[in-house]
């Protein structure tokens, strides 16, 4: 792998950046594998990454059916924070906090992790109280956050309308200076030159359309491009398309499958330097690097695969955001794109054995995955790799829904992001 | 976009007046008493999620307020047929998994 730095980005402009190495190869892939990871997203290929540089499992393929990201990883708002309110999530989302604050280092490969803080408004009495509830139970397991009034929040975000007299009027927020966003597509990228070069194989453009299950047991995968490859264990992390891919184990998952929409401005100057998130009027917003405002708010509410969404929905979403901006409302939309999320009863994630031996899914991820993306691909990796589930992954079995165990994140996750 | 034909109101209007409410024909458990964890949770939690044909449960919540149903594409998002409480699918839903506990399973409401 050549490794990036300062000194490389000079050497090549002598060469006027033709001489570059291709960043992973495209190969064919074997008959048989360890492990074989189905879903080529951020998920997938932190996984694939850590099974071979933690877990010293390197004869594993990643089996996807478009090009590298081009789910949810890339169609995401961004927003990276850890401020959930249960044990189990917190401790989760914390851990893929600390490996984020880490992974451009440990990649070699910028992904523009930017801790520029989190902002969760409160605009109502009760919105208040799940707040101080929220960011005591987040202080105690060692989580940073903050209370803030509508004063501190207006000092944070000057361009904001915090005035008593909106319909929502601004009541304070949560802050978690720790928070912030990352540039998505690097992150796939950056895992993909990662596992790539400790010996995985990234296979695109190829579906995964079937397993081979022996008493019992997945014994391999049915590709429509190369036929049964073998493994020894498989990992599924399709996010939206699970329980398609449920279906054709013969299983069901607690999913639905809907779309998520997001949309940015055409680019202007900076005038957003951190993340400004809103349960109650339901949008969130951040600027990019480029100078865009990344938008996005809830979900569709029919069941869909199709990655578009209805207007209506971005209706809502633009409405919610001038409400505390009526600043932007001369802005002008540049794009528009959905993703399909895979919610869950309870908001959290589904990271779990399954009734099939050696097959594991990691899904459920919904409208909030990808801050998790490191802290997911590492524990699902370990799971993978010793047979038996990481400590912080148990309790996301699928069986909670069975047991009543749920991990009931509406409050803190509530808006989708 | 969607333009839905309400049922009972015998008219098209747009999608902002309807709410989705989910899987369709989902059969409340007859013997409450006697269920197992297992098919509690199955009941309450699992549904069908297929990438094709659905059977929905639709409400016209800013019109006449009544519930029908829908067979709709979830991959084209297609308008298959409308029909109401107490009428039975003519299109059938994409091939799923069923539930374990088929006293739930939409299948089992259609033949009954
Ligand atoms: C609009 C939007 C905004 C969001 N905003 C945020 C946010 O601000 N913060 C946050 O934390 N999260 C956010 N999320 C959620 C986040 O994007 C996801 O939870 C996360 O990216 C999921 O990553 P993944 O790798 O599991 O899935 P994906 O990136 O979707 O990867 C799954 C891959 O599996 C592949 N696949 C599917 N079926 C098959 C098959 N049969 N064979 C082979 N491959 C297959 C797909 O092509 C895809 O590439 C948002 C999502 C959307 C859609
Ligand atoms: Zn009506």
């Amino acid at each position: 792998m050549q490794h990036y730095s300062g000194f490389g980005l000079l050497k090549h402009a002598m060469s006027h950046h033709e001489n570059w190495q291709r960043v992973w190869r495209n190969p064919t892939p074997k008959k048989s594998y360890d492990v074989v990871i189905v879903g080529g997203g951020g998920h997938g290929l932190a996984t694939a990454y850590y099974l071979a540089k933690e877990f010293g499992i390197t004869n594993v393929a990643v089996i996807e059916k478009g090009y590298l990201g081009g789910g949810n990883t890339a169609r995401n708002t961004t927003i990276v924070r850890s401020n959930y309110l249960w044990d189990e999530s917190a401790f989760l989302y914390e851990h893929a906090m600390k490996l984020w604050e880490g992974l451009s280092q440990d990649l070699n490969y910028n992904v523009m992790f930017s801790q520029r803080g989190v902002l969760n408004l409160g605009h109502t009495l009760q919105d208040m109280r799940d707040i101080s509830r929220r960011v005591n139970a987040n202080r105690l397991n060692g989580i940073d956050g903050e209370m803030l009034d509508a004063q501190q929040v207006k000092e944070i975000v000057p361009d904001m309308d915090c005035s008593a007299n909106r319909r929502y009027p601004v009541m304070g927020a949560s802050w978690q200076p720790r928070g912030g966003v990352a540039r998505h597509d690097a992150v796939a990228w950056g895992f993909a030159r990662g596992a790539d070069a400790l010996g995985v194989d990234l296979i695109q453009q190829c579906a995964v359309e079937g397993f081979e299950i022996e008493d019992g047991t997945v014994t391999g995968v049915k590709t429509t491009q190369y036929g049964t490859i073998k493994a020894g264990k498989v990992g599924c992390v399709v996010a939206g398309n699970s329980g398609v891919l449920a279906d054709m184990a013969g299983l069901r998952l607690p999913l639905e499958s809907h779309p998520l929409q997001a949309l940015v401005s055409e680019p202007i100057k900076p005038i957003l330097d951190t993340v400004v998130m809103s349960n109650h009027v339901h949008g969130y917003v951040s600027q990019s690097d480029k100078g865009d405002l990344v938008i996005g708010a809830g979900i569709d509410g029919y069941n869909g695969y199709g990655q578009r969404g209805s207007y209506p929905t971005i209706e809502h979403t633009v409405s919610a955001i001038l409400e505390l901006f009526p600043i932007f409302s001369r802005v002008r939309m540049n794009r528009q794109w959905g993703g399909i999320v895979d919610t869950t009863p309870d908001a959290c994630p589904l990271i779990s054995k399954t009734e099939i031996e050696n097959l594991y899914f990691n899904c459920g991820w919904g409208t909030g995955g990808f801050k998790a993306t490191p802290g997911s691909g590492h524990v699902f990796a370990a799971s993978l790799a010793k047979g038996e589930m990481h400590e912080l992954a148990k309790p996301f079995s699928i069986d909670r829904f069975n047991t009543g165990a749920l991990i009931d994140e509406h409050g803190a996750a509530g808006v989708a992001h | 976009m969607f333009l839905i034909y309400c049922p009972y109101c015998e008219e098209e209007r747009a999608e902002e007046e309807f709410h989705a409410s989910g899987e369709a024909h989902i059969v409340r458990p007859t013997d409450p008493e006697s269920l197992s964890d297992e098919a509690w949770g199955d009941y309450v939690f699992f549904r069908k999620n297929p990438r094709g044909n659905h059977h929905e449960l639709w409400q016209h919540t800013t019109g006449c307020r009544k519930f029908f149903y829908m067979t709709r594409d979830t991959a084209t998002y297609e308008i298959k047929e409308i029909y109401k409480v107490g009428e039975q699918p003519k299109v059938a839903t994409a091939p799923a998994v069923p539930n374990k506990y088929d006293q739930f399973s939409s299948e089992q409401a259609v033949k009954k």
